[in-house]
């Protein structure tokens, strides 16, 4: 008999399809999702090779990094973006796979649709051509982000050569306090590990602040993970999730909801098992985060102040530091409330789900946006524009001055057109700070939906909790 | 792919930690439907700088990159060692990289070399002209004073670089294996119907 085992040791034992001693594991992908940017040379490889795919029936492609998010009615003017949305939708009707490309009612970002139609679910293995494939894993499944030729790989063999991760505890205890929130949570874990702190990992998010969370927000912690280098992060199901799926479309109903319920209910971890890392952040003293660099291990809570490069003894750390500030245009120790900032964009896979909207049209209810700032609201996915739409939520935003769009990845990875102008500030509900990350030149400050709609409002960096 | 032969290269020192997937070639050239030509942007946004390592002699014609801790974090784009070997680049030493462009580069005949903090800052300290060797065989690099080092590679991903052969034609024969799997499969998912 095996001895206790964590949650992540679970999924990956029920998905070996082949092990050898010294080989990397042969692992079955329940869930492959598939989007325009990281395919299309998965495709031609498959031609080149004059294969299939294996399962069309548990693949599924959405297009969401490279369309616009304006008007749908008008065609795509970049014809580099034009040539790779079509070609999306070539491949999936030559090789069967179901596509919700542009027009289609269920079009979205690919980790929001994944769970809102019911696809994720507790127990899978999911992966995707894409690092934030993490998100799936606030259900309890195994998910993680794969290249290219990856793709190829599952695409032709449903399966996966990969060795096993390290297992690492996240325990966040206590209750969230006003004002904070799931992104605070990631950015807080992020800024106490670093951006390589999970490498080879997977992290299990536990503790009563996780329990306490709804899925959606389990969603944004889960999302960041590879932010703090890991490949993967969990939550394991419970009767938050269970209700989340339940009724969703691709759920099981009837009595194979109840044989996947008994299912389900197996996978948390056992009583003792061992973990081979584990860090523990306290939500009752958690306050709102706001990266202030280059990574998104740079954060701070938001009444803190930028570092002071002077008091950094390692070099290469110290240089870091430097270069970030350089390009942040940021003065060593000073705070970063009150910095003024040019846009606002609430949105991405991390935060662009109806709860992230509803905190941030909650704040700008009956309110005006500061005339300096330019913010961008941009819904996950159609699912998510017509839930906004029943609540009222596009009057709220369009009534302060904010800009609503189309869904799709927008700001977050800039590639469609909506980005920063080099020098501009944004706040940003996204996952990424990157260097250029938001538009060539671009400064980006990671923050929650409500840290980003106080600095909507003020047009300054901004303590939501001053406005609460 | 060729099999990965032994060479001798100079070293191109970037000298930053954490450098990441946007740095390596930025989100706005992937909309590429190709693997060609990649080349010419990578380190773009670096490269407007005229000082910039990859302008300079120094970033020519050499085969071997030297880079800060934790290479390659941030997004899962094959674009990043695509970009990197059609350079010229064959391996890239650090302490270490992140999971995601690691398992891409092995799969593209880009080796991650993982040396310790101390080899690490031996070769940092290197004049320009010095040359390392690469030997994935016998998993070493051979300083110019004649020091091996011994590195970590999978040996899975060694076996396929030496011999030039790719993972998915080894997993294509696990086909009877894949098959018995699914048999057993608990899940019941058809994404091409309109759900259960």
């Amino acid at each position: 008999m095996p001895g206790p085992l964590t949650l992540s040791q679970k999924v990956w034992n029920s998905h070996i399809v082949r092990e050898e001693p010294g080989a990397p594991s042969l692992i079955y992908v329940d869930l492959h999702l598939v989007h325009e940017v990281t395919s299309p040379q998965a495709f031609s490889g498959l031609r080149e090779r004059g294969l299939k795919v294996r399962r069309a029936d548990l693949t599924v492609a959405t297009t969401d990094h490279s369309i616009p998010t304006s008007d749908r009615s008008l065609p795509i003017l970049d014809p580099i973006a034009k040539n790779q949305v079509e070609q999306l939708e070539i491949n999936c009707k030559e090789f069967g796979i179901p596509h919700y490309g542009v027009h289609s009612e269920h079009q979205g970002i690919v980790h929001v649709i994944g769970p809102e139609l019911g696809f994720t679910q507790p127990g899978m293995t999911v992966v995707c051509g894409d690092s934030h494939t993490a998100t799936h894993g606030a259900f309890g499944a195994l998910a993680f982000g794969i290249g290219t030729s990856e793709v190829q790989n599952v695409l032709a063999t449903q399966t996966l050569l990969q060795r096993p991760s390290k297992t690492f505890k996240v325990e966040v205890n206590g209750t969230l306090k006003p004002g904070v929130s799931a992104k605070d949570i990631i950015l807080a874990l992020c800024a106490k590990v670093g951006i390589g702190g999970g490498t080879g990992s997977v992290f299990e998010y536990t503790g009563a602040a996780i329990r306490a969370l709804d899925m959606e927000g389990r969603m944004t912690v889960s999302n960041m993970s590879i932010e703090a280098g890991a490949r993967a992060g969990m939550v394991a199901p419970d009767d938050t999730t269970f209700h989340y799926l339940n009724g969703r479309p691709f759920v099981p109903k009837g009595q194979a909801w109840e044989a996947a319920l008994a299912r389900w209910k197996q996978l948390p971890t056992d009583d003792g098992a061992l973990f081979d890392s584990e860090v523990v952040i306290d939500g009752d003293t958690l306050t709102p985060m706001i990266t202030w660099g280059t990574n998104p291990g740079m954060g701070v809570p938001i009444s803190g102040a930028v570092p002071d490069p002077s008091t950094i003894p390692d070099a290469l750390e110290r240089d870091a530091v430097v270069k970030a500030l350089e390009y942040m245009n940021l003065e060593p120790g000073k705070p970063i409330l009150g910095r003024a900032v040019n846009v606002v964009f609430i949105g991405s896979c991390t935060n662009s789900r109806i709860t992230d909207l509803r905190a941030a049209a909650a704040l700008l209810k009956g309110r005006k946006v500061s005339p300096n700032v330019r913010v961008m609201v941009v819904p996950g996915s159609m699912e998510v524009k017509r839930q906004a739409i029943a609540e009222g939520l596009p009057e709220i935003f369009r009534a302060a001055g904010c800009d609503y769009r189309e869904p799709g990845c927008s700001m977050c990875i800039a590639m469609n057109g909506d980005q920063l102008a080099p020098g501009e500030y944004s706040v940003s509900t996204s996952n990424r700070n990157f260097e250029g990350r938001q538009g060539k030149g671009g400064r980006t400050f990671l923050a929650s939906p409500l840290t980003a709609a106080a600095s909507a409002l003020t047009g300054v960096v901004t303590d939501v909790r001053s406005l609460l | 792919m060729k099999p990965y032969l032994p060479f001798e290269s100079r070293l191109v020192p970037l000298p930053k930690n954490n450098i990441d997937t946007d740095q390596i070639i930025p989100a706005r050239f992937l909309k590429t439907t190709s693997k060609e030509g990649l080349d010419k942007n990578l380190f773009c946004d670096w490269r407007q700088d005229p000082n910039f390592i990859l302008n300079t002699p120094r970033g020519q014609n050499a085969q071997i990159l030297l880079a800060g801790d934790n290479f390659g974090c941030g997004s899962s784009r094959e674009h990043a060692p695509w970009a990197l070997t059609q350079f010229g680049f064959r391996a890239v030493i650090s302490t270490s990289f992140a999971d995601i462009f690691k398992q891409n580069s092995l799969k593209n005949s880009l080796v991650p070399i993982v040396v310790p903090a101390d080899v690490h800052a031996k070769l940092f300290a290197l004049p320009e002209e010095a040359k390392v060797k690469v030997d994935l065989a016998s998993q070493t690099l051979t300083l110019p004073d004649g020091e091996t080092v011994k590195f970590p590679v999978d040996s899975f991903s060694k076996t396929c670089l030496l011999e030039g052969i790719d993972e998915l034609g080894w997993i294509l024969k696990q086909e009877p294996a894949i098959a018995a799997y699914e048999s057993t499969r608990p899940y019941s998912l058809n994404t091409s119907s309109s759900g259960t």
